[in-house]
């Protein structure tokens, strides 16, 4: 019932008892959060914690059922983002808002206040100023098109700044970026704070946020669990705060030599979805009871290598095959058959249909098992459904509710039990813990070591480093579509692994 | 903090999961809420509402001739419909069901002049089949163009469309036609044996009863089998479907195939239920109408039954209107904004609207201050 909360002189922002319900869930319970002028602040939690939920809030995108937002003392009430904006407040999205045939100077001025009129080189001068002053590496003049993600997400900052903002929220910005960049754009958050201006880092990765961070605030479950000075925590702290109890960071693995190449793919050449060049002869083997993983930043050729093999991108020229068979003429069907399980990287978009229910998402590779004749065998769908729900630990309200409904990590298990429970020879995993919590992410890579312990080829591709590195027996490392070099995970370089990435590394090890 | 000044402000707010009640309160509404509007029109420009709606009501329901009349109108309509609304569940818009209406029909036509001493049962049975053949081949005209050639399907449907008709016309005009037509575009009249037979002593014809038996066994296809499920997870996503190993192309031939294959039932059960012959001008457009009662039934096959119904007693309405000097378009109009209101009334099945007080008063960070519904913005992760 404040109206007028003075706040310490430095704060910049002062969020107050804030509840926002959404059908079904409380995604945000009585949280309290406050930022200083001057500071990197991390906001660290598993998925579904609410962090987007509370930013979304302070960046005026939803208004909340109860709580105050003060911004640099002053009560607000956001009735939308623009009024966020003018009142300071800046943020990055994980999906980029910027127009893709517009230069990096245009889209800078986008929205900026009082611009009717783009005023040409001037504009491009005062963007390379701005960048510069952050040492922010864009050129001003680039289509939005020809950049990187990283660069990309460069000019959404820049837009940040350039509207002047003083708070700036950053939505789990890393997970589009190689190590370096991730480096870089830490220098760039460092920069704009000691300006003193607030950054808030959301997060569920705890290397970044013990490297970056002032302050940490660990929500959890909607609730603020903690806010602590980066000097008085470490990491299995931060970890126990955000999931609640210990947490293993190294799978167990055990050491087996894998067997005969299983998965093979010899001289691939795709296009992308624009008609690009996206995969330059690669040719890659996997063996029966291995992991290989898949390293390079995103857009790199890996989703179109998927593809390719799964047979839903046709190949301009090399084989796929396995067990010595060849598929590459064959159909999707028909690699299917031949043992081949995808769990690809869209899981709701091409895995899963996101408005069906357990069961019928569960038929879909499975079509002929519960086929009575023509019609639906019900009982043995809905049978098996419950029995692989069991099985994998999948909470699920119901088993005809549709699976958009799940969270994360209970989609994920719902799409991996079902690739798995027709007992593939042969397996490509695309992002497989991508956005999801500690407790899912774990389950979904001991599922996949069992994969590989029980003799199956695993293909893993990943943009999560350490993922690879802990689950992998070998990593290969993709940029612009051609192998860079194979290297066997144990005592591997990340130095090294990360500059193949950006596709400096010369000869695989 | 409730401010002095607080307006009743409405707001709309997504409905996660909308309820079968709902949605079923939503449409009856929809409809309702039509005829008021189409009222307040006609009130306007100076109709008497009394005389045209018990006019509506004694040329559909309020008689035993209406009724029948209106259960005729509404059997093609149930099966042009059900035409729309299996190749809508592929997400393909056919919208050539009246021209499949038409080769059906002529499908039909052919089996009856070719073999008109068959007995009834064997006759009525190749008619039908010829009335599905005639359909289906020309819906695999767009069908095969769509699938192998990713041609749209729209244009290719509608205007095959004046084809079939024309082609129609040009048989009832030269061989098919009937000498003793004085000059009409009328063909020769069926053999008793190529006529539907009455249902008790009613105007009605068997066809009702093949109308109902389309929309369970489509029903029972979209519901029970593999087929059915293959519809669904193509028409939900493309990907997935791709992703699972079905083929596209051949669903959507074999779903433009039923698709055109209902429609010439269609027309097979106009000309030998109703018609008795085959002629020009066998539809008032219920190829068109067809979209407007699948999209109303949202695409469901039983709930189409009670939509072509009604519409059904729309057209038979507007016959009553005319005998009365009322213009028979008031039904056009009618029919109109029914499908406007439905469609409009969709957003309250997925939205609700709340009245919320609002304070006025410019005070800023009110706790409990409405939160305004963004659509499509979900809660993150979850």
């Amino acid at each position: 019932m404040s109206t007028h909360d003075p706040g310490p002189a430095e704060g910049a922002v002062e969020l107050r008892g804030i509840v926002k319900r959404f059908p079904g869930i409380v995604a945000n319970d009585n949280v309290d959060f406050s930022v200083a002028r001057g500071e990197v602040h991390a906001l660290l939690g598993e998925n579904g914690a609410g962090k987007t939920t509370l930013m979304s809030i302070l960046s005026g995108a939803y208004r909340p059922d109860a709580g105050t937002v003060s911004v640099g003392g002053r009560t607000m009430s956001f009735r939308s983002p623009k009024q966020a904006i003018e009142a300071g407040i800046g943020m990055v999205h994980q999906h980029f808002r910027l127009v893709q045939p517009l230069s990096v100077a245009e889209n800078v001025l986008l929205g900026a206040p009082s611009t009717f009129r783009l005023a040409g080189n001037a504009t491009e001068d005062r963007v390379a100023e701005l960048a510069e002053a952050y040492g922010i590496r864009v050129n001003p003049s680039a289509k939005i098109w020809q950049l990187s993600v990283g660069e990309q997400q460069r000019v959404e900052i820049l837009k940040a700044l350039f509207r002047e903002a003083s708070v700036l929220i950053l939505d789990e910005p890393t997970a589009v970026l190689t190590p370096q960049e991730a480096t870089h754009l830490f220098s760039i958050m460092r920069r704009i704070a000691s300006e003193d201006r607030a950054v808030i880092f959301i997060s569920h990765k705890l290397d970044e946020v013990m490297a970056v961070a002032d302050r940490v605030t660990v929500l959890r479950a909607g609730r603020g669990v903690a806010t602590l000075t980066i000097g008085e925590s470490d990491k299995a702290n931060l970890a126990r705060l955000m999931v609640g109890r210990e947490v293993m960071f190294r799978v167990a693995r055990s050491d087996h030599d894998a067997g005969a190449p299983r998965l093979t793919v010899k001289g691939l050449i795709a296009t992308g979805d624009l008609g690009l060049p996206a995969l330059r002869d690669v040719t890659l083997e996997v063996r029966a009871g291995e992991i290989l993983g898949v390293a390079g930043v995103a857009g790199n050729g890996q989703r179109e290598l998927t593809e390719v093999i799964a047979g839903l991108r046709p190949a301009i020229s090399g084989t796929v095959a396995i067990g010595g068979r060849d598929l590459s003429a064959s159909t999707p069907a028909e690699r299917i058959s031949a043992g081949l399980g995808y769990v690809p990287e869209d899981r709701l978009g091409t895995g899963l249909i996101p408005s069906l229910g357990c069961i019928d998402n569960v038929m879909l590779k499975r079509t002929d098992e519960f086929a009575r004749g023509f019609f639906i065998n019900k009982q043995a769908a809905e049978a098996a459904t419950s029995e692989l729900v069991d099985r994998f630990d999948v909470k699920t309200s119901s088993l005809h509710s549709p699976v958009s409904l799940m969270s994360g990590g209970n989609i994920q298990k719902l799409l991996l039990a079902r690739e798995l429970s027709a007992g593939p020879g042969a397996l490509v995993v695309a992002q497989p813990t991508a956005g999801l919590d500690v407790g899912a992410t774990e389950a979904i890579r001991r599922l996949l070591l069992e994969q590989r312990d029980a003799g199956v080829a695993v293909l893993l591709v990943s943009e999560d480093l350490d993922e690879l590195l802990s689950l992998c027996d070998r990593i290969a490392v993709m940029y612009e579509g051609k192998v860079m070099g194979v290297v066997g995970a144990a005592g591997a370089d990340r130095e090294q692994i990360g500059l193949m990435m950006a596709g400096t590394a010369s000869d695989p090890a | 903090m409730s401010a002095t000044t607080a307006a009743l402000r409405p707001r709309l707010v997504k409905r996660l999961l909308p309820s079968r009640a709902t949605r079923l309160a939503v449409r009856i509404g929809a409809v309702a809420a039509a005829f008021v509007a189409a009222a307040l029109f006609l009130l306007l420009a100076g109709n008497p509402i009394g005389p045209v709606f018990s006019a509506l009501w004694s040329g559909s329901f309020g008689s035993a001739y209406g009724q029948a009349q209106t259960i005729l109108a509404a059997i093609p309509l149930v099966f042009t419909s059900l035409a729309v609304a299996i190749a809508f569940r592929m997400l393909l818009w056919n919208i050539g069901a009246e021209g499949q209406f038409y080769f059906g029909a002529f499908g039909a036509a052919a089996v009856a002049y070719a073999w008109p001493e068959w007995p009834g049962p064997l006759l009525l049975t190749a008619m039908v089949l010829g009335g599905m053949l005639g359909g289906a081949l020309w819906a695999l005209v767009p069908g095969a163009l769509r699938a192998y050639l990713g041609v749209n399907e729209i244009v290719p449907t509608l205007l095959l469309n004046y084809v079939a008709i024309l082609w129609v016309d040009y048989l009832v005009n030269t061989a098919w036609r009937d000498p003793e037509s004085l000059g009409f575009p009328l063909g020769v009249p069926f053999s008793a044996q190529a006529t539907l037979p009455q249902l008790g002593d009613t105007a009605v014809h068997a066809g009702a009863i093949i109308a109902v038996i389309a929309a369970l066994v489509i029903a029972v296809i979209l519901r029970k089998t593999i087929w059915g499920y293959k519809i669904k997870v193509i028409g939900e996503n493309r990907r997935a479907a791709r992703y699972a190993g079905f083929s596209i192309t051949r669903n959507i031939v074999g779903v433009m195939l039923l698709s055109g294959a209902l429609a010439g039932v269609g027309g097979m059960v106009e000309v030998s239920g109703t018609v008795h012959r085959i002629q020009a001008d066998i539809s008032p457009g219920f190829g068109y109408t067809g979209i407007i009662v699948a999209t109303l039934a949202r695409f469901s096959p039983l709930l189409i039954l009670p939509v072509a119904l009604l519409f059904g007693a729309l057209i038979t309405g507007g016959v009553e209107l005319q005998t009365i000097g009322l213009p028979s378009d008031i039904v056009l109009m009618l029919q109109g904004t029914i499908l406007f209101f439905a469609l409009a009334g969709e957003l309250l099945v997925h939205y609700r609207i709340e009245w919320r007080r609002q304070a006025q008063t410019g005070s800023e960070g009110e706790p409990g201050a409405a939160g305004r519904a963004h659509p499509g913005a979900m809660p993150s992760g979850t």
